[in-house]
């Protein structure tokens, strides 16, 4: 058996790792090695050093100003999303009439690309702006508050199925319990549903946290970071840099691996965390 | 067993390398700008195949993402032969990948050959369409206008306004009649969408950075010359902008989502009486339904801003589409190429296609009087290119640095017409990001 398996391995795994090569492994490589030059096409590279890196914090680069505007809708989506998804999932595991019916309305939204869903809330949001006689690129505050709007509209209903099936979870017994001992609904949510759930929280939190964070579509179309730039995220920031003026992708792809570095944090974190988690339950 | 995994790994491997040659390379590979004219290049690959038996694949681009697909597929094996350069600063993006074209019958043909790309003695971009824009109106609309007992000025024709001074008071007296003239504004909407806002931050800024550069005795082909800016006429720039905005159909604070389209469709279905834009929007007019406004309808006048002796300024007249051919592809293929746009711009077949088809203005000797485009637009911009007492202001705006001064210029005029810059901010801003972006295309 295992000299079977031994003598099957490459078969088995060469195309993956071929696919693995191809796709992520050598455009990675690249992609920091490009980093460090100034390019116009892959293959007319020249080594610059650092400049790049420099360039990036260097006055008048939009970068820091796109990486604040990020963390900030990242903190502000990240909790309204959640938040929202939890109190939707308790709702919706209470056995109303027309649960079912629910449940897919609310995780509809997510069925619909990044695009198509910036570009019909940019109409919506103009069509209540209107009323006040200006559009969403008037103030960066409208676009960020439409970003979030846009944002909950998209993960809310994902993150509520993940939290309904943790609260299903959950033992009907310990209720009976808690009931019998006179717990009030809110000592039942906080000491029983809390804990019990916490491991769909740490799940819902890191998800929403890095697609916030890494989200591009939704900003695209719905500010394309207007007004100015004061509306564009990290992603679009890259994009804009990238392609925007000549002689600057070696910027942009600097750029990319900073952006990298961040990303691969978050996703050590959430790892650390959500493996902590499952030892505890 | 064995045989079978080998067999396996065969097919796979086999697989692979299908794939990876799936490119036809045998034909002249061009890389198409003009996504309006991309079924009309089909049908000339197909008539040029039919004549000589050497194809052309023609790849368009999506609008507004040539730049983006050029540097995706000028890096691959079966690269774009013809490709093309949007003026100097394309030069220098691609000067690694251009050929110099001095010798070739292309360039020979040229009529005006201050117009080609040149670095030293090389010539490496060849003009192949001038485009004209200016001030579209509608006669109709005009004569109505003219025909008001009641109006404010004395103007009989449109031919009487050569000055900002008279458009100004024509356009605003206009405005005062715009219910008797049944239009909701003089200009349609000033569309600063981003993305949607180079008739501004492009085309109109143009014109006040010509007489610029003439002042500052700019060398166009020399960079050091204008790699800082004043934005000298940066008040006359405000002066027609602010016409446009407070003569338009749309509050200034609704710019923001406004489009190209939808300023061509206020114009098609007669809401407005004027809009600024050039030939190639002529098919946006005729193409919108329901439109009001007949062929013989529509004409240009020039953009005038309040310079002395504007009288004999003309449409804004020039090109920035340039073909290139990549130097890096074979020198079988290169010569096919040259070929090619030899045979388009210089045979029967080939001139039928560009004049009738494409409609270009096409700047080379081959072409004579009644080959010229059929359009009313392009044929108005041939009849102000040849006006004796006229000058036509060139196209500078193919030195402005990058994509992203010219969003950002954009940017800026949005919140300008929305009331949250100053326009002291606008002109700080255009010669700040002017400088910045040029010392990065240098560095």
């Amino acid at each position: 058996m295992q000299k079977t398996l031994k003598r099957y391995f490459p078969i088995f795994v060469a195309p993956t790792l071929l696919a693995f090569l191809i796709a992520f492994a050598i455009p990675f490589i690249m992609g920091i090695y490009l980093s460090f030059t100034k390019f116009t096409t892959v293959t007319n590279a020249q080594f610059v050093g650092l400049y790049n890196y420099k360039q990036i914090f260097t006055a008048g680069d939009h970068f820091l100003h796109a990486l604040w505007f990020t963390v900030k809708f990242t903190v502000v989506s990240t909790i309204t999303v959640n938040v929202i998804a939890f109190c939707l999932a308790l709702l919706l595991t209470k056995g109303l009439r027309g649960t079912h019916f629910f449940r897919t309305v609310f995780f509809m939204p997510n069925l619909i690309g990044g695009i198509v869903l910036g570009y019909i809330w940019q109409l919506i949001i103009n069509g209540f702006l209107s009323g006040l006689g200006v559009d969403i690129t008037y103030s960066a505050n409208y676009g960020f508050w439409g970003l979030v709007l846009l944002t909950n509209w998209q993960l809310v209903g994902y993150m509520m199925i993940i939290y309904i099936a943790g609260l299903q979870n959950i033992s009907k017994e310990m209720y009976e319990a808690a009931s019998i001992d006179g717990a009030r609904p809110m000592q039942v949510l906080r000491h029983i549903t809390l804990p019990l759930v916490m491991p769909s929280i740490t799940i819902c939190f890191f998800l929403t946290l890095t697609n916030s964070f890494k989200m591009f579509d939704q900003n695209y179309a719905l500010t394309a970071g207007a007004p100015g730039r004061e509306t564009s995220m990290l992603a679009l920031d890259i994009f804009q840099t990238f392609y925007g003026s000549v002689g600057s992708e070696g910027i942009g792809q600097a750029k990319a691996v900073i952006f990298f570095i961040l990303v691969a944090l978050l996703a050590g974190i959430q790892l650390y965390f959500t493996r902590k988690r499952e030892v505890d339950v | 067993m064995k045989k079978i995994s080998l067999l396996l790994l065969v097919v796979l491997l086999g697989m692979l390398l299908l794939s990876s040659c799936g490119g036809q390379q045998d034909s002249i590979y061009f890389l198409n700008f003009k996504p309006e004219s991309a079924a009309i290049y089909d049908e000339i690959a197909r008539a040029y195949k039919n004549e000589t038996g050497v194809s052309l694949r023609v790849v368009t681009a999506a609008s507004g993402t040539y730049e983006q697909t050029l540097k995706s597929e000028i890096g691959k094996t079966d690269a774009p032969v013809i490709f093309q350069i949007n003026g100097p600063v394309g030069y220098t993006a691609w000067k690694d990948y251009c050929l110099n074209l001095k010798d070739t019958a292309i360039y020979r043909h040229l009529s005006d050959k201050s117009m080609a790309i040149t670095d030293g003695d090389g010539v490496y971009g060849i003009p192949y369409v001038v485009e004209g824009y200016g001030i579209i109106y509608n006669k109709k609309i005009m004569n109505a206008y003219f025909a008001l007992q009641n109006r404010g000025t004395s103007f009989q024709s449109v031919e009487e306004v050569n000055s900002f001074v008279e458009l100004k008071a024509l356009v605003e007296d206009m405005t005062a009649h715009k219910s008797e003239l049944g239009i909701d504004g003089v200009f349609a909407a000033t569309s600063l969408k981003s993305g949607e806002d180079w008739r501004w931050q492009t085309h109109l800024a143009n014109v006040p950075m010509y007489y610029e550069f003439l002042d500052e005795n700019v060398d166009l082909t020399k960079p050091e010359t204008y790699k800082n800016v004043l934005f000298s006429y940066a008040d006359r720039y405000k002066a027609i902008f602010d016409l446009y905005l407070n003569n338009s159909t749309t509050d200034p604070k609704l710019l923001g989502t406004k489009q190209v389209a939808d300023s061509m469709a206020e114009f098609a279905l007669g809401k407005c009486a004027m809009v600024q834009n050039g030939n190639w929007a002529y098919a946006q007019i005729a193409d919108v339904s329901g439109n009001t406004v007949k062929e013989e309808d529509v004409g240009f006048m020039p953009i005038y801003i309040g310079v002395s002796e504007e009288e004999s300024q003309g449409l804004c007249i020039g090109t920035e589409n340039y073909f290139a051919i990549n130097k890096n592809a074979d020198p079988k293929k290169q010569e096919e190429a040259l070929a090619f746009l030899e045979w388009l711009f210089t045979s029967e077949t080939g001139k039928q296609y560009v004049s009738k088809k494409l409609d270009f203005i096409a700047p080379f000797d081959t072409f004579t009087d009644s080959e010229k485009p059929s359009d009313p637009l392009g044929r108005e911009v041939n009849e102000w290119l040849n006006r004796e007492e006229t000058y036509s202001i060139p196209w500078v705006f193919t030195v402005f640095p990058s994509q992203n001064f010219k969003s950002d210029f954009g940017a800026a005029l949005l919140q300008y017409a929305q009331g949250n810059k100053s326009w002291e901010e606008v002109k700080s801003l255009f010669v700040n990001r002017w400088a910045q972006e040029y010392a990065s295309l240098q560095n």
